[in-house]
C-alpha cells in the first residue's frame, strides 16, 4: 500500500477512506461524457482541518487532489485525470450560522442546493442561484463552478451571494476571504477568485452567502411559437421592454418533445419553440409583468400562451424544464451539451447560427437555455462509438464556440473549462489571458496538486474559419 | 492479470447486459437523492444507481476486474427502482439489475450449499404453489436456507419469528386446506392471481379481496395451476426459471373472457405487467396489460362510492406505505390513497418519505439484513411522527416488514401494520353493521 495512503488514512479514520475497486470506479467520472479516470483513493474528511493535515500529505508527496461535491458537473471537473485523491464533502454537509440580522447564512460546502433554498425560504428568505441539478448539486460545487440558474436574468448567478470563503490553500495555509460584510475592500477581491476556480487553487471549507428577502409572489406563464426566431425576438423585445423577469426560458421543438415523454405536461406537439416566463415580486407588477410579457409574446405572433393556475402547475413546468438536458439523453446513446453564451440582444442570431452549423455537419442538435441571461445549451445527441459522427460533432462544437466569440459571447456561461473545454479556454481569453491565469495558479499551486489536468490543456485547440453561406 | 473469474464476469456481462441499456445514462445523477441506499450510506456514490451502472458498465468494459467489492454494491441494491421515476432520460434500470444479476449467477462458481438452497427455494417451494402452503413451510424455508443462522447472528430471526407468532395471533388459522371460494356469475369477470405469500400466509386477505370484488358484481375466477410469478427468480438472477413460471403463468390466464387479472401483492403485480418484456412475445403482452392491482380495479369499479360514510369525525390515523414496485413501475399511487382517504372511521395523513423502500425488498430483508434494518428505521421514524393507528400496505414483503418495524419499536399496543384489502373490507363490514 502507498505511504500516503496509510497517511491520510491516519488522519480521516479508516471508514473514511475508501480504495476498494468499486469505489474506485464510482468516483471517476462525472456529467461530461466521454471523460473516465480512476483516483488512487476517494476521502471523506470531517473538518477544515482535517483537510488542512489532507493536503499536507498531498503536498509532501505531490499527490493530486479532487475535489468534488455531487460530481453533476458538465465539463470533465472532477475526473481525476491524474489519479490521487478525491475529495468528498458528505460529511461537511452542515448550516453553520442562520444569521437574519445580517441577511446572511454560513454553511459547509457539502450542504445540497435545494435543501438550502428550502431553508431560508421557511424562515422568509431567499437564495436565488437555482442550477437545474439544485437537488442533486452541492453549494460547494456551484460556487466553484459559479452556477448560474433559471433566475439568473433578474438575480444573477452564484458569485452574486458569495460574500466570504473559507478556504485551505495548497501549502496547507487556511484563509479567510469576505465575511459578512455589506463592504470589503481590503485589498484584492480573493473571494472572486476562488468563485469559479473549479477546484484548482485549493478547498473550499466553509461558505457565506447572502441572503435576500423572500419575494411576496410569483406567476409563471407559457408561450409557444411556431418558430425558433419568434421565440428569439420576444426575449429580445421583453429585455428592450424593461422588463427584468425572474424566469426565462427557452426549449425547442426536440427538447420539448423530450421533456414531454418524461413528464407529460400535455406541451402541444406542433409548437416549435416555446418560452416559459416568471415575474415575482409584488402583486401588482406580477400580474402586470406577465401580462405585458405575454402581450409582447403574441405580438411576435405565439401560437398561444397560458398562464399557470397554480404553484403545482408552475413547479410542474420548471421542473419539466429542469429536466431538459437528462430528458434528452434518452434520445441517442451519447448527450454532450455545451453552453455558448452570448448578449442577450444576439440570442435570436446565435439560435439561427447554431441550426445552420448543425445541418451544415449533419448532426442532431436541440437547444435549450436560460434565453433571458443569452445563455444558450446547444445539445448535441450522437454516439461516442461511432467515430465518424463524432468528428463531425466536434467541427460543428468548434464553429459553434467561434460564432458565439464572434457575436462578443463566451464558450461558458456556467458550466465552466473543467478538463473537457480546456483546449478552447485560449479561443476566449487569448494567449495573455491564458499566462495571466498561468501564472496566478503557479503562485498559488506551484506543484500543480490542486485538481490538476483542468483549466488549461496541454495545448490549444486550432481555430477554425466560420464559412458563412 | 485478471483473475479467470473476472474475466469470465467480464464475458458473462458482454453477453447479458445491454450496452444500448448502460448508454442510455448520461450520468447527471437526478436518481441520487431518490436511492435509499445512497441516502442511508451518507451518500456513497457507489450505492447509487448512477455508480452501479457506471459498475456495470466497467465491469463490461474491462475497466474494472471483478471482485467483493463490486459484487456487494449490486448486492445492496434494493431493487426497488425508486430510480426510475426519477430518471429523464428513462434508464430502465430495473432492467439492467436483472440482467446484471442474471451475469453474475450465470458466472460466479456456487458452493453446493447455495446450489442446495436455490434448488430448494427456486425450483421447490416458489416454483409451485402447491409446495408453499401454510406458514410452517414458509419458517421451513428460512431453516432449509441456512440462512437462519446468520440471520440469528444479528438478532433479525428472533424479531423476525415472535413477529411470526404474534401474527399467528391476529389472522385466523392458516388453514391447510384452502377454502372452498364462492363466486358468482356475473357482468364484469376477472381472474384472481392469488400469489405464494398471499396464498399462504394471507390467506383470509385473498378470501377478501374476492368478497370485495363480489361486492362490486365482478365474478371472480382463480385459474387451477397457476405459478409464483418469477419475480424472486429474477431479481435473484435466475432468469431461465423466471421465464418458465411465466410461461406456465400465461398459458393458465390465457381466456378472452378475463377482463382483468388482478392481484394483491404490489412485487407480484410489477413482474406480471412485465412479461410482456421478460419474453417479447404478443401473449405475453396481453397478458401483461390485463394485469391490474386491486386497489386500482376497487376505484375504477366504484368502490369510493360505494364505502360507507360516517358523520362521526374520528381522530384515528391511517398512514399508507407505497409498495415501490406498484409505484415505481405500475405508477399507482393515488388509488391506494383514494380509497383510504374515502373509508370511514379514520382520517388519511401522509407519512412522511411514504414512497420510500421500507427495506423489505422481497428478501433483501434476510440476505442484507444491515442494511434493511438502517431502512426500517429511518422508516419507522416517518411512522412514528404521524403515528397512526393502522399503516396501511399493499404488499405481503412490506407488510412483514411493517409489522416487524412496529414490533422493534415496541409500538404494537397503539398501532397495526395492515393490507389495504383487510382495511378496506372491515370498513365495508363494521361500518355496514353501524359500528
Ligand atoms: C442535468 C443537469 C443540469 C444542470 N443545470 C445547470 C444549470 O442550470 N446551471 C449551471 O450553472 N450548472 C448546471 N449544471 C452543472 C452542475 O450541476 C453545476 O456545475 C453544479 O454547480 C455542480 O455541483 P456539484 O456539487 O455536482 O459539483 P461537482 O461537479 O462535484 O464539482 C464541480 C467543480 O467544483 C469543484 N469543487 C466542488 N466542491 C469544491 C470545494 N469544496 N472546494 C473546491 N472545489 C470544489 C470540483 O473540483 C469541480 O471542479 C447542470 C448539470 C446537470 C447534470
Ligand atoms: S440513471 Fe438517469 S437519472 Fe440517474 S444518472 Fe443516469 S440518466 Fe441521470
Ligand atoms: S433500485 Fe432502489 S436501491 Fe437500487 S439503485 Fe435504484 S433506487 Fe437505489
Amino acid at each position: 500500500m502507498l505511504l500516503w495512503i496509510d497517511e491520510i488514512r491516519g488522519i480521516v479514520g479508516d471508514a473514511n477512506l475508501k480504495t476498494s475497486a468499486a469505489h474506485l470506479t464510482s468516483y471517476s467520472y462525472d456529467a461530461a461524457a466521454g471523460f473516465q479516470s480512476l483516483p488512487n483513493a476517494v476521502v471523506s474528511p470531517a473538518s477544515t482541518e482535517e483537510i488542512q493535515k489532507i493536503m499536507l500529505v498531498c503536498q509532501k508527496y505531490l499527490v493530486p487532489i479532487v475535489p468534488r461535491g455531487s460530481g453533476t458537473n458538465l465539463a470533465a471537473g472532477t475526473v481525476p485525470t491524474s489519479g490521487g485523491i478525491v475529495l468528498l464533502f458528505n460529511r461537511m454537509n452542515q448550516i453553520i450560522d442562520f444569521d437574519e440580522a445580517n441577511l446572511c447564512i454560513e454553511v459547509q460546502p457539502g450542504v445540497i442546493t435545494l435543501d438550502l433554498c428550502n431553508y431560508v425560504e421557511a424562515r422568509g428568505l431567499f437564495y436565488p442561484p437555482d442550477p437545474s441539478s439544485m437537488k442533486i448539486s452541492t453549494i460547494g460545487g456551484n460556487v466553484s463552478e459559479n452556477s448560474g440558474g433559471l433566475r439568473g436574468l433578474k438575480y444573477g448567478v452564484t458569485k452574486d451571494y458569495v460574500m466570504g470563503l473559507k478556504a485551505v490553500l495548497p501549502n496547507g495555509d487556511i484563509i479567510k476571504t469576505g465575511g459578512k460584510l455589506a463592504k470589503d475592500v481590503a485589498g484584492y477581491d480573493l473571494t472572486s477568485l476562488l468563485v469559479g476556480s473549479e477546484g484548482t487553487l485549493g478547498v473550499i471549507t466553509e461558505i457565506t452567502l447572502k441572503l435576500i428577502p423572500l419575494p411576496q409572489t410569483q406567476k409563471t406563464g407559457i408561450a409557444y411559437f411556431h418558430s425558433l426566431e419568434a421565440a428569439a425576438s420576444t426575449v429580445s423585445e421583453i429585455i428592450a421592454a424593461k422588463i427584468i423577469p425572474a424566469t426565462l426560458e427557452f426549449m425547442d421543438r426536440g427538447t420539448m418533445d423530450a421533456v414531454e415523454l418524461f413528464m407529460n405536461l400535455g406541451l402541444p406537439a406542433d409548437a416549435e419553440a416555446m418560452l416559459l416566463i416568471e415575474q415575482d415580486g409584488a402583486v401588482e407588477t406580477v400580474s402586470s409583468d406577465v401580462a405585458k410579457m405575454i402581450e409582447i409574446a403574441e405580438n411576435n405572433g405565439a401560437t398561444s400562451t397560458a398562464i399557470a393556475n397554480s404553484t403545482e402547475e408552475a413547479n410542474r413546468l420548471k421542473a419539466g424544464r429542469r429536466s431538459a438536458l437528462s430528458a434528452l439523453a434518452r434520445k441517442r446513446p451519447t448527450t454532450i451539451l455545451e453552453d455558448a453564451t452570448v448578449p442577450r440582444s444576439e440570442i435570436a442570431e446565435m439560435v439561427r447560427e447554431i441550426q445552420r452549423i448543425a445541418e451544415r455537419h449533419q448532426v442532431e442538435i436541440y437547444t435549450f437555455g436560460h434565453a433571458g441571461d443569452g445563455n444558450l445549451h446547444p445539445t448535441c445527441l450522437t454516439d461516442i462509438r461511432d467515430e465518424e459522427e463524432m468528428q463531425r460533432v466536434d467541427a460543428a462544437f468548434a464553429e459553434i464556440f467561434e460564432a458565439a466569440i464572434a457575436l462578443g459571447g463566451t464558450i461558458t456561461g456556467e458550466h465552466g473549462i473543467g478538463e473537457m473545454k480546456s483546449p478552447y479556454l485560449e479561443w476566449k481569453i487569448g494567449p495573455e489571458g491564458i499566462s495571466l491565469m498561468k501564472a496566478i495558479k503557479q503562485a498559488i499551486d506551484p506543484n500543480n496538486i490542486c485538481n490538476p489536468g483542468k483549466l488549461f490543456a496541454k495545448s490549444t485547440k486550432p481555430r477554425v474559419v466560420l464559412q458563412y453561406g | 492479470m485478471a483473475s479467470p473469474l473476472a474475466e469470465r464476469m467480464q464475458e458473462s456481462f458482454q453477453e447479458h447486459v445491454q450496452e444500448d441499456l448502460l448508454m442510455d445514462c448520461m450520468r447527471c445523477g437526478f436518481c441520487l437523492p431518490a436511492c435509499p441506499t445512497y441516502i442511508m450510506t451518507g451518500q456513497d456514490e457507489t450505492h447509487s444507481p448512477r455508480g452501479r451502472i457506471a459498475l456495470m458498465k466497467a465491469v463490461r468494459d474491462g475497466v474494472v476486474k471483478w471482485d467483493g467489492s463490486v459484487e456487494e454494491a449490486f448486492d445492496v441494491c434494493l431493487g426497488c427502482r425508486a430510480c426510475e421515476p426519477a430518471c429523464p432520460a428513462g434508464v430502465q434500470y430495473g432492467t439492467l439489475i436483472e440482467e446484471t444479476r442474471h451475469a453474475i449467477q450465470e458466472a460466479k462458481p456456487i458452493s453446493l450449499k447455495e446450489k442446495v438452497i436455490r434448488k430448494v427455494t427456486f425450483d421447490g417451494l416458489f416454483a409451485d404453489q402447491k409446495l408453499m402452503t401454510g406458514t410452517v413451510k414458509l419458517i421451513a424455508l428460512y431453516q432449509a436456507t441456512g440462512i437462519q443462522k446468520v440471520a440469528r447472528k444479528i438478532g433479525f430471526m428472533d424479531l423476525f419469528s415472535t413477529q411470526l407468532k404474534e401474527m399467528e395471533a391476529v389472522l385466523p388459522k392458516v388453514a391447510l386446506k384452502k377454502p372452498k371460494r364462492e363466486t358468482k356469475p356475473l357482468s364484469t369477470k376477472v381472474a384472481f392471481f392469488t400469489g405464494c405469500l398471499m396464498e399462504t400466509m394471507f390467506q383470509q386477505t385473498n378470501q377478501r379481496t374476492i368478497e370485495l370484488l363480489n361486492m362490486l358484481d365482478v365474478e371472480v375466477e382463480i385459474p387451477p395451476g397457476q405459478q409464483c410469478c418469477g419475480a424472486l427468480h429474477g431479481h435473484s438472477g435466475e432468469v431461465p426459471k423466471a421465464k418458465r413460471n411465466a410461461e406456465k403463468n400465461i398459458r393458465t390466464f390465457d381466456h378472452d373472457d378475463y377482463d382483468f387479472i388482478v392481484q394483491n401483492a404490489g412485487g407480484c403485480g410489477a413482474f406480471l405487467s412485465e412479461y410482456g418484456k421478460l419474453l417479447g412475445t404478443e401473449d405475453a403482452a396481453r397478458f401483461s396489460r390485463k394485469i391490474i392491482d386491486i386497489s386500482s380495479l376497487l376505484v375504477k369499479l366504484g368502490m369510493l362510492e360505494k364505502l360507507p360514510h360516517t358523520n362521526n369525525v374520528s381522530s384515528a390515523i391511517v398512514t399508507y406505505q407505497d409498495s415501490c414496485h406498484l409505484r415505481n413501475v405500475n405508477g399507482v399511487w393515488r388509488e391506494p390513497r383514494a380509497l383510504l382517504q374515502a373509508a370511514p372511521g379514520y382520517q388519511y395523513q401522509e407519512m412522511p418519505n411514504a414512497a420510500g423502500c421500507c427495506g423489505s425488498a422481497g428478501i433483501y430483508n434476510i440476505l442484507q439484513p444491515e442494511m434493511s434494518a438502517k431502512i426500517l428505521k429511518e422508516k419507522m421514524k416517518g411512522v412514528i411522527e404521524v403515528a397512526p393507528m393502522k399503516v396501511v400496505t399493499s404488499n405481503p414483503g412490506c407488510l412483514l416488514q411493517m409489522k416487524v418495524g412496529i414490533e422493534k419499536e415496541g409500538l404494537s399496543h397503539q398501532m397495526e401494520a395492515v393490507h389495504i384489502v383487510d382495511f378496506i373490507y372491515e370498513s365495508m363490514i363494521n361500518y355496514k353493521k353501524g359500528v
